[in-house]
């Protein structure tokens, strides 16, 4: 995979996490309906990226730490694992406990924290964190070569992680704008899809990226 | 099973509900009087293009005696789009029916015949009295993340009665609701304001103070309850009691707004001790705290001493008894049933704090005991009532609880189901073809209409 490749399938996945409901568009509507202001849609949004954002760097750091500790293929394979289980527990239609309506901030970025990763939206990401530029392999600091020619510089990761959220931001706003503005809730009944199904399969399609290597 | 696509009879608000196509059926409970033959769920045909409809075409009975069937409501409904706990690809399919005495509960797979609904599991009272700490499940709503289920007291029949969950899935008994209860000793009936994480309760009696009749004492006392809770619904906290006075006894029903931006809803208290009248009252929040105020009053019915069952006999008049209320999904119209006096009220409650009178329907009553054009002389009054989602129709039946009818209604009362037709700008008619006679012996309670209700499902969206 090319370079520019990597980074809009990262934009893309962040893009199909933005437009599941369960990442906070909808939530942010229904905020934006109880409290009958506008603006109230932006300012939940917000802490939702939050969310979404530390729920992938924590998934980001820990595979960068792995990458380098961890044999490739065996890390392929552990990952792969992982999942195909979060693809089962998705089907297996587990939600989260109640948080309510009456949320700040804080309360928000929690929330979308722990739907981002209760979903594995992280985990998902890995066969393509797996394409991203390894660390400067022309850096002059030599006690760093043996670690930045398998895994991303930081700086790397966190460009990752910021097109990914980027992304999911502008689909989720741009949704809960048309939504708010002009199409209304009806059409959820008909148009929300099962996403949990959806999921699924794109942790599925995600784990055989992984372990295809491996196995050929 | 999950479904590609939300269940179809899920709407975002109420609004929307109101949208909804008319029922074809309604399921009623219905309860064998003399407790020694099993109580059952009946079905009956709404479909006006139906050559059974306005019949009884099936009853499903439980497979123990003495349940006293009485609430029952749907395993999921219109919170499972909630935005915080979405889940919209469940179907709205069990009936859960709890038996009030029993306290065993039932639950009934609509599915794939809605006109046969079969028992698929049984949750015994064992399950339900160990694992909650509570007995006598009596209401029974499909919440955002489980089933919440009203229960009137311990196990020994005692207080405190509250709430336990059930699992939406595996129908678990989950376990008490309650972290904080404060001062919260009677139970009866739960609401929820979804959109500002506000349950209220209210307060009948314990079983011991009901079981074997409405007791006079107790009564005169003010032993019964009197007063409505707020309860923080996420950190499932007591936050505050509302008084509506010792004179005001037994606060049964809660309606509140069914659009969730609306802070506000009605409930129904059943006698006053100052003049036997009846009230409903709107609760709303003031500032930071909630409070409650009387908007109407039902006055009692002079009566002979003669005309009256043993209990009335020295107070010369009928009391209204209201007992249940309702409200339709544009929070516009208000129904009380006037168990007493034989009648069904119906409020314009657009300005709640001013509700208006705009129909009334007179049939059976203590005294009046006005005649279904249908049926001829009936006995009972209306009691239990449920409205179509569009606001159109209104049924009801005339059984109340075993052990008070034979109070009220010594002669033992004749189960029946009749229908209103309600205008949309307000006006209440008895519709006088429809009129589901029950046999001899069984008595209807709740009714719940096929896809839902105006008063099965909670909404998360305006």
């Amino acid at each position: 995979m090319n370079e520019p490749g990597t980074w809009a399938i990262l934009a893309a996945l962040g893009a199909f996490h933005g437009i599941n409901p369960a990442m906070g568009w909808l939530f942010a509507v229904a905020l934006g309906l109880q409290r009958q202001k506008r603006v109230a849609i932006l300012t939940s949004l917000l802490p939702i990226a939050a969310g979404h954002a530390l729920a992938i760097g924590v998934i980001v750091g820990v595979f960068v730490a792995l990458r380098v500790f961890v044999d490739l293929d065996a890390l392929r394979i552990a990952c792969a694992i992982l999942l195909f289980a979060m693809a089962i527990v998705r089907l297996a239609g587990g939600h989260f406990g109640r948080i309510g309506m009456q949320v700040r901030f804080h309360h928000l970025l929690l929330w979308s924290f722990l739907m981002a990763t209760g979903h594995g939206a992280g985990v998902m990401l890995i066969p393509v964190l797996l394409h991203l530029p390894v660390g400067a392999s022309h850096s002059a600091h030599l006690h760093s070569t043996w670690l930045s020619g398998m895994a991303p510089s930081l700086s790397v990761a966190v460009a990752a992680v910021i097109v990914h959220t980027v992304a999911m931001l502008a689909t989720a706003g741009l949704i809960a704008i048309i939504v708010y503005e002009w199409v209304g809730l009806a059409f959820l009944r008909r148009g929300w899809v099962n996403f949990d199904w959806l999921w699924s399969a794109a942790l599925v399609v995600a784990g055989v990226a992984l372990v295809a290597p491996v196995l050929s | 099973m999950a479904t590609w696509t939300p269940d179809p009879t899920f709407y975002p608000s109420a609004r929307l509900a109101m949208r909804a196509p008319p029922e074809t059926l309604a399921y009623v409970a219905v309860l064998n009087a003399e407790g020694v033959k099993p109580d059952a769920l009946g079905v009956v045909d709404l479909n006006p293009a139906a050559s059974s409809y306005g019949k009884l075409v099936n009853t499903i009975q439980m497979p123990n005696a003495g349940d006293e069937l009485h609430h029952f409501g749907w395993n999921a409904c219109s919170s499972a789009l909630c935005p915080y706990a979405p889940h919209p690809h469940v179907e709205r399919r069990y009936l859960l029916v709890p038996g009030l005495r029993s306290s065993r509960i039932h639950v009934l797979d609509t599915k794939p015949d809605p006109r046969a609904p079969q028992i698929v599991k049984v949750i015994e009272p064992q399950e339900v009295c160990e694992r909650s700490g509570y007995s006598r499940p009596h209401t029974l709503h499909c919440g955002p993340e489980g089933i919440y289920v009203s229960a009137l007291g311990t196990p020994q029949g005692g207080a405190p009665g509250g709430l336990f969950l059930l699992d939406h899935d595996s129908f678990q008994v989950l376990g008490r609701w309650e972290v904080d209860r404060g001062p919260q000793q009677l139970a009866y009936d739960f609401a929820w304001h979804l959109g500002y994480d506000i349950q209220i309760t209210s307060e009948w009696g314990t079983p011991g103070m009901i079981e074997n009749g409405l007791v006079p004492e107790l009564l005169l006392g003010s032993k019964y309850g009197h007063h409505l809770h707020v309860w923080d619904l996420r950190r499932r906290r007591h936050l505050q009691a509302i008084d509506l006075g010792t004179e005001h006894q037994l606060v049964l029903e809660l309606r509140q707004a069914r659009d969730p931006t609306k802070p506000f809803g009605f409930v129904g208290v059943v006698v006053s001790l100052e003049d036997l009248s009846s009230s409903v009252w709107l609760w709303h929040r003031a500032g930071g705290a909630w409070t409650a105020q009387k908007v109407i009053e039902i006055p009692a019915e002079p009566a002979e001493p003669d005309q009256l069952p043993p209990l009335l006999k020295g107070f010369n008049a009928v009391p209204p008894l209201l007992t249940d209320i309702n409200l339709s999904l544009d929070d516009r119209f208000l129904y009380a049933s006037c168990w007493g006096t034989g009648e069904l009220r119906q409020y314009d409650v657009s300005d709640p704090f001013n509700p208006r009178l705009t129909g009334s329907v007179h049939i059976g009553g203590i005294v009046r005991r006005t005649p279904h054009p249908a049926a001829g002389a009936v006995n009972g009054g209306p009691q239990m009532v449920e409205v179509s989602r569009d606001g159109r129709r209104v049924y009801f039946t005339n059984s109340l609880y075993r052990a008070w009818d034979s109070q009220f209604y010594p002669e033992g009362i004749s189960g029946w189901m009749v229908k209103c037709d309600a205008d949309a700008a307000g006006g209440l008619k008895l519709d006088p073809d429809f009129f589901v006679p029950f046999a001899a012996g069984y008595r209807p309670h709740q009714v719940r209409l096929e896809g839902g209700d105006s008063s099965s499902d909670t909404y998360c969206y305006p």
